[in-house]
């Protein structure tokens, strides 16, 4: 490859061009931090409510999330959630699968799968508030 | 591209653990394992939707012995990964570098994950 690039009659800008900085390399960085500090209080939330109310039966696990802050803050929970986790995933895909055929598989996989669940979980909560 | 005479830095098994890389990788493995933790929050919330019959099927499974296990582990998993997160926020506020207090946070960071899950599952038993 090293040698190839020695002998090609392209001058090193038209190497480079195209490949150069698509004006959102700190998009990602500052996505991750802004959900992070979202799900700080989002996950303390999340941890005491569930916990009351997770050892009641359908009625009031229903009735608990159908009440308007609740619901918001499952349906926040759930979108800011899946986004990190998403953003997360990305990395360590990134980071240890080097084939690139898997790599792009494993990255758009992973962008379905959280976007599915994610509207699964908010789509149940909305039911659950307005579907009487 | 790759060079193969290029000299490589030690692989990570010549390294002496210490609790700043031991908490990096933990931050690492808490955050992949908390994707099913999701996964686990969105089935409970989907079988809420779907109405009695199927609730009491994930209720039952998630209030077994083994499904509570699961909950502690991943309620641990979530403090650990939030108060860790917060040391990573400072860090990239450029401070706490030091090593002296990369190792203090780093062990408060395990003993507050410790606390906070302890104290949830306080308040999830008081409920009862």
């Amino acid at each position: 490859m090293s040698e190839m690039s020695h002998r090609s009659m392209r001058t090193p800008l038209g190497r480079v061009r195209g490949l150069g900085s698509a004006k959102e390399g700190t998009n990602h960085f500052w996505e991750q931090r802004l959900t992070a500090i979202a799900l700080v209080p989002l996950s303390i939330w999340l941890a005491v409510s569930v916990a009351q109310v997770a050892g009641s039966g359908w009625q009031d696990v229903a009735a608990w999330l159908s009440q308007p802050l609740s619901g918001l803050a499952m349906i926040l929970f759930l979108g800011v959630g899946f986004l990190h986790f998403k953003l997360g995933l990305q990395v360590v895909i990134e980071d240890y699968v080097h084939t690139e055929a898997s790599k792009i598989t494993l990255l758009i996989l992973n962008t379905f799968v959280c976007v599915v669940l994610a509207l699964a979980g908010i789509v149940s909560v909305l039911k659950l508030m307005f579907g009487g | 591209m790759a060079s193969h005479n290029r000299p490589l830095s030690p692989h990570l098994q010549v390294y002496r653990w210490q609790i700043t890389m031991a908490l990096s990788i933990l931050h690492r493995m808490t955050g992949v394992g908390l994707g099913f933790g999701l996964l686990l929050l969105t089935w409970w919330v989907v079988a809420a939707a779907s109405g009695p019959d199927y609730f009491d099927l994930v209720h039952t499974v998630m209030t077994s012995w083994i499904g509570r296990l699961i909950l502690l582990g991943f309620t641990w998993a979530l403090f650990f990964h939030l108060c860790n997160g917060i040391r990573h926020l400072f860090w990239d506020a450029g401070s706490g570098f030091e090593l002296p207090t990369m190792r203090k946070s780093g062990m408060f960071v395990v003993a507050a994950s410790v606390v906070l899950t302890v104290i949830v599952f306080i308040i999830g038993y008081a409920a009862r």
